[in-house]
């Protein structure tokens, strides 16, 4: 590969041997994709920062990286942390687990980066124009930022992510080329989406057929007439849980689908298909005990429409709100904030009902989000109800 | 014997080869506390790669795999190297992160287990002694 000279001083040692191994990191990266030289990147997203995911070997490698001299080199936020950081004892966090969470987010502030933990970034200011080169490791945020923002990013892993921050390079293959953006497959919608949910369970269908197809091809959607941002963040999460899909193109709606023609290959969805993927995640018998919105973390207009409706009523199962810090922020600001927690539900910011030591705490959670279904019944042994947001707060009060 | 590859994560050294035609996965399949292969029915299941040279066509599994290379290092367990017939990223990076000399585009099918090897991460070269 080619590189610069400051990338070879970099490699050389001379800024320090965190930076040295992060360049290390994307070399060896670029040789196994066939990377000819190393992009800038402007902004980094980084994975890994639960120490639920990490364990004490992660926490290890990110002292080291730490006081090996690690500095950020362009702005760089956070994934969702295991527990809410400033009140995680009300979340029932075991002490040692939120000490272990705790060194975690130091090792990250000491290197620079911004310690608001959130798959939202783009929601508070970590927000990349079109064309620009990243790198971001989220995944639900990686397709976010390829298809709605035409930002350009791999899917990156965690300490690939770390290697970028540190060094503001990434290895040049995959999504920043023009050729590996192009769509594969046309995916024609013949139903009414509303809401988050119908956008989740688009995100599910989607995400299997591709799954199943050689070569996975990046869908393009048709017959989408309209869609919010909220809806295209839980369409994200979706596509990317269940297709491994970092890209799509949604014709009139994400930026580049005006650059390609729709390929021949068509799969049509219509309600049943839709149907048929919320049922396979809305499938639990027996009463529900945990409830939660927030994944991926909640917009402020979606804390301003959970407020409207909790307001001078009474939550009467644990109702977990997932969102950023920044944006919890405001809804204290607007007021949402004291409606909401004195209807009884909780806030738990920073972190979500995925990234959460909650393992067999709860039998059966109640949610719009079909991403979040998938780890509450991979990751946590809980069944599942697939509901839409306005369903999902109704079904708290019961 | 000399194979000339390619360089994966840099550094040098000698050991014990062990190898495998089947793909490794480092999460859940080689335990961080003991490094034994305990991955069920692996021609490999059992086995220690501590202090080996470990060759196998290519990694498996979860990116968590790249930390479980680092934890093994940490405890003395790791591999002293590794030769893949195509690398791919969670072994890569868990080399890299964990300081383990590591070579691709080796034809791992002229190595054994038992052969005393030498493995340089910076020319990317593995040498049979």
């Amino acid at each position: 590969m080619e590189l610069t000279p400051e990338e070879r001083r970099m490699l050389s040692g001379e800024d320090g041997p965190a930076t040295k191994k992060a360049m290390e990191i994307l070399l060896a990266l670029g040789a196994i994709y066939g990377a000819d030289r190393l992009l800038p990147v402007t902004s980094v997203q980084i994975s890994g920062v639960s120490f639920d995911n990490l364990g004490e070997a992660g926490l290890e490698f990110l002292t080291e990286m730490a006081e090996g001299g690690g500095r950020v080199r362009v702005l760089t936020t956070l994934n969702p942390a295991g527990m809410d950081v400033e009140n995680w004892q009300a979340l029932g966090i075991d002490p040692d687990f939120a000490r272990n969470q705790q060194r975690v987010i130091q090792a990250y502030a000491r290197m620079g980066a911004a310690t608001t933990c959130s798959c939202t970034p783009y929601l508070f200011g970590n927000l990349p124009r079109f064309g620009e080169h990243i790198a971001w490791a989220e995944s639900s945020a990686v397709c976010y930022a390829n298809a709605v923002l035409g930002a350009r990013t791999n899917r990156e892993g965690g300490p690939s992510a770390l290697a970028a921050a540190l060094t503001g390079r990434t290895p040049r293959y995959g999504l920043h080329l023009d050729e590996n953006r192009r769509p594969g497959l046309t995916v024609r919608v013949e139903a009414d989406l509303r809401g988050t949910r119908d956008f989740g369970a688009l995100g599910v269908a989607v995400g299997r057929a591709v799954e199943a197809r050689p070569g996975k091809p990046i869908p393009y959607l048709r017959g989408v007439a309209a869609a919010g941002v909220d809806e295209l963040k839980s369409f994200c999460a979706s596509l990317a849980t269940y297709g491994g899909l970092a890209m799509f193109h949604m014709e009139g709606v994400t930026p580049e689908s005006g650059l390609h023609a729709p390929p021949a290959e068509t799969l049509t969805l219509t309600r049943r298909d839709l149907d048929e993927a919320i049922r396979s995640l809305d499938s639990a018998q027996g009463e529900a005990d945990f409830v939660s919105l927030g994944c991926p973390h909640l917009s402020l207009d979606e804390v301003r429409r959970l407020a409207e409706r909790l307001a001078g009523r009474r939550v009467r199962k644990t109702f977990w709100i997932t969102t950023s810090r920044p944006v919890k922020r405001l809804a204290d600001e607007m007021g949402y904030t004291a409606v909401i927690e004195a209807a009884g539900a909780v806030f738990a910011v920073d972190t979500c009902c995925v990234v959460a030591p909650i393992r067999g705490r709860f039998k059966v959670l109640v949610t719009d989000s079909a991403k979040a279904c998938y780890y509450a019944a991979a990751k946590n042994g809980f069944a599942t109800r697939f509901l839409p947001f306005e369903e999902v707060i109704e079904e708290a009060l019961k | 014997m000399i194979l000339t590859g390619r360089k994966i994560s840099p550094g040098a050294a000698s050991g014990e080869a062990l190898t495998t035609t089947m793909g490794i996965s480092f999460y859940g399949g080689v335990d961080p506390e003991t490094g034994r292969v305990v991955e069920k029915g692996h021609e490999l299941e059992g086995q220690s790669v501590a202090g080996r040279v470990l060759v196998f066509p290519t990694g498996k599994g979860s990116t968590v795999g790249s930390y479980t290379l680092y934890r093994l290092k940490k405890a003395g367990l790791a591999p002293s190297a590794i030769v893949n017939a195509e690398a791919e990223p969670i072994t890569a990076v868990g080399c890299i992160i964990a300081g383990i000399p590591c070579v691709d585009h080796i034809p791992i099918e002229k190595l054994r287990s038992g052969m005393r090897l030498r493995v340089d991460g910076e020319r990317g070269v593995v040498e049979v002694e």
